[in-house]
């Protein structure tokens, strides 16, 4: 299948259509609650939250039997919201630091999984052949009902977040400032991060547990580029996280042997690279540019108290001067003093150069606070 | 036990040992997320590298993914640099985007590639004696043996040779600038090493299980000791041990050898977590309701000294005036009492000659608070601590 026949799909073929719904909703509220996760300098947390749900899965389905998705992402649910707590736990009660915690949960966590895993593995007659979609994701297996849940768990976040968005707003960026009108932090803290760790959960089934940080991450670290302020960049993280899903099932689905989590987390890295170069506030083009005009206006500047250091020596600052004697100064080009000319700092008459009165008052001002850039 | 049971384990403890290293060091510079990065991040290195040299023991793709490791290393610090992202940020951008090129890589290629993506994050310690190093037709052991003994010969002669500066860096990075060292250097050399062993022990024992061994023995000594010597040698120790117990809950199980040494990193961790001594969570939060305690007692001698009148210094006055529970006043009632700082007559409070000094020196302590000394006032006073 080529990638218009899968975008002429799209519209009619049923799978096809959840499948890409689904990853649509999931990049939507991933980006919309990894905003918040990404602000908060918590990026690393959905990475531990996403490998501490593998053993959670692995005993729903021990417990139950069932590979009913739903149980399995309620087992998921509960132990990502130990390991969180437990995170917690001890980077406020022991002098262990946060990167310590996140690094010893997420992988303490995963490894206990794998054993149950491979325990399962090596039970007789258990149906476990599937268990293995959570490793890595895949987008195929989406029914019906798992995008409703997506689309159910996205309501209820976009409830969440409307209601109490002034509280969360103050958490973000000044957490005492919250704490001394009264707010009460910790619940809203365990709010949101229940609100991240549900939304990492659901998408286990697609994404996969290794790479469901990427995918919480990667569209609001984008779109944060973009904009300063909370609304939008939540708003232009859900779309971002949404394009890289339809794009990335599209992709996936277009060629053989391709797991969807690399593909979307690929496609995901992509918006990201274009966002750090291209955006034009904070982008590294546009930093470079604006760095590159800096320095060519310093340059100017040098040339400029040079002529006036000549200039006044001379009763008329206006008194011509030839081009020549600026050949022993290092910042004058043609270019440099067509660009002076042409702010009328000063005048070219036949290789001769003669400081205007602006000129002049700019030098004088030139180290004074008060004068404006221009 | 059979040789290859004993080979396993051998190399097991070989895996710990020279995990439990750089990971000392990882988690005390703060970086021990890195390592999560660099065992995610050098799949790429892996894949590129076995399709050069078709060998996954060859010590060209071992230098192919320890440069995938410096190099992811680099990337972070570049975007963190940048200023675009918080530091923690770079590093979630930047290892899922590696892996999954590997991902891919592996997918694309999975017919001429005996490399499944499982393997990589769990190796398969069991099969690790079957592959066996023959020189000149001798067999000499399993190839990861080697391999893993080899990395951490060199991991202990860096040690050994650089301790003074690692400790130095680790500790005080703008010291050991004005001294001399360079921390840059220091820092990479460190890296390298972390990213070597990792290669070297993830075609043993999965990527997963690399980070367990290098994150949870140097948390647990840690919790354990303020002395770095020590923290080493405990986490060294820490991850034998549970390298050990874990290959035989294994074979109990019939499980993951990995999954299991993890498991039981996780329960030893636990255990260390809960009972160390004087850093772990039962110790805390006894120290804390102690320092409660305490304080309370102090205020209430305060207010003792501050009310001559008898019906402010009767015993049920505590609960009205005070607001204090019932449980917490006798609490701090017997305390005081055992510490001979009151005498009780008829349920009137009055304090004694000694919680009169005290209590001066309380009130002097925290009007000045010249010296830290409230700990050591404490100690000359109290007989009983809360």
């Amino acid at each position: 299948m080529t990638l218009s026949e899968y975008f002429s799909l799209v519209f009619n073929d049923y799978t096809l259509r959840t499948i890409t719904l689904g990853t649509a909703v999931l990049g939507a509220i991933c980006g919309m609650l990894g905003s918040f996760a990404v602000l908060r300098k918590q990026s690393l947390l959905g990475d531990a939250i996403s490998h501490a749900a593998l053993p959670g899965i692995a005993l729903a389905f021990l417990i139950t039997g069932a590979k009913n998705s739903n149980t399995l992402l309620i087992g998921a649910l509960i132990s990502g919201l130990i390991g969180t707590f437990w995170i917690r736990g001890i980077v406020k009660k022991t002098h262990l630091k946060s990167d310590t915690a996140l690094g010893l949960i997420l992988s303490l966590f995963f490894g206990f999984g794998m054993l149950l895993l491979t325990f399962i593995q090596k039970m007789p007659n258990a149906n476990q052949a599937g268990l293995d979609k959570y490793l890595f994701g895949q987008a195929a297996t989406l029914v019906e009902s798992d995008v409703w849940l997506m689309c159910i768990v996205t309501g209820i976040s976009l409830i969440v977040l409307l209601v109490f968005w002034k509280e969360f707003k103050l958490l973000l960026f000044d957490v005492d400032y919250t704490k001394s009108l009264g707010f009460n932090t910790r619940i809203l803290d365990v709010l949101i991060t229940s609100l991240i760790v549900l939304a990492i959960v659901i998408g286990l089934q697609t994404v996969g547990v290794v790479l469901m940080s990427a995918m919480l991450l990667a569209p609001a670290a984008a779109a944060r580029q973009w904009t300063n302020s909370l609304g939008v960049m939540i708003f232009l993280a859900a779309i971002f996280g949404a394009f890289s899903g339809v794009l990335g099932t599209a992709v996936s689905a277009s060629s053989n042997n391709l797991s969807t989590g690399p593909v979307i987390v690929l496609i995901a890295a992509t918006f990201v690279i274009f966002s750090f170069i291209f955006s034009p506030g904070r982008g590294l083009l546009f930093r470079e540019i604006r760095y590159w005009k800096n320095r060519n206006d310093l340059h100017l500047h040098k040339t400029l108290s040079f002529m006036y250091s000549i200039a006044k020596t001379h009763d008329d600052i206006s008194h011509p001067h030839a081009v020549k004697i600026l050949n022993n100064f290092q910042g004058y080009t043609k270019r440099s003093l067509k660009k002076l000319e042409s702010r009328e700092y000063i005048t070219v008459n036949n290789a001769m150069w003669s400081l205007t009165q602006k000129g002049y008052n700019k030098v004088v001002n030139m180290y004074n606070q008060q004068e404006n850039n221009d | 036990m059979t040789s290859v049971q004993i080979e396993i384990q051998l190399i097991a403890c070989l895996v710990a040992m020279a995990c439990a290293i750089p990971g000392t060091f990882l988690v005390l510079r703060k970086m021990a997320m890195i390592s999560d990065a660099i065992s995610h991040s050098i799949l790429p290195g892996i894949v590129v590298g076995f399709f050069l040299t078709e060998n996954l023991n060859s010590p060209w793709l071992i230098l192919l993914a320890a440069v995938t490791g410096v190099i992811t290393v680099i990337l972070v610090e570049f975007i963190q640099k940048t200023g675009l992202v918080k530091e923690d940020t770079a590093i979630g951008l930047v290892f899922p985007a590696l892996f999954s090129i590997g991902v891919i890589l592996i997918a694309k290629n999975a017919n001429d590639v005996h490399l499944d993506v499982d393997a990589v994050l769990l190796g398969e310690l069991a099969f690790a004696p079957f592959d066996r190093l023959e020189i000149s037709g001798v067999d000499v052991g399993p190839k990861s043996l080697w391999v893993i003994g080899s990395i951490l010969l060199i991991t202990l002669t860096l040690l050994i040779t650089f301790f003074k500066e690692l400790k130095l860096s680790t500790f005080d990075k703008g010291l050991a600038t004005t001294l001399g060292f360079s921390p840059v250097i220091i820092h990479y050399g460190l890296m390298a090493t972390a990213s070597v062993t990792t290669v070297g022990a993830f075609d043993a024992v999965g990527a997963i299980l690399v980070v367990a061994l290098m994150i949870a023995p140097a948390a647990m000594a840690y919790l354990l000791t303020t002395d770095l010597k020590k923290m080493l040698v405990l986490s060294v120790l820490f991850g034998m041990i549970s390298a050990l117990i874990g290959y035989w809950v294994a074979h109990w199980l019939d499980a993951s050898i990995a999954g299991s040494i993890t498991t039981v990193l996780g329960v030893l961790f636990l255990m260390v977590y809960l009972f160390a001594p004087g850093k772990g969570l039962i110790s805390v939060l006894y120290k804390q309701r102690r320092q409660q305690i305490e304080v309370h007692l102090l205020t209430f001698l305060l207010h003792l000294q501050n009310h001559e009148e008898e019906s402010e210094r009767h015993v049920n006055h505590l609960n009205e005036h005070i607001n204090w529970g019932k449980v917490r006043s006798k609490s701090v009632l017997d305390l005081a009492l055992k510490n001979n700082m009151i005498s009780i007559n008829n349920d009137i409070i009055s304090l004694t000659a000694k919680g009169k000094t005290f209590t001066t020196e309380a009130i002097d302590y925290i009007i000045t608070n010249k010296n830290a000394a409230i700990e050591e006032m404490k100690d000359r006073f109290f007989l009983f601590r809360g």
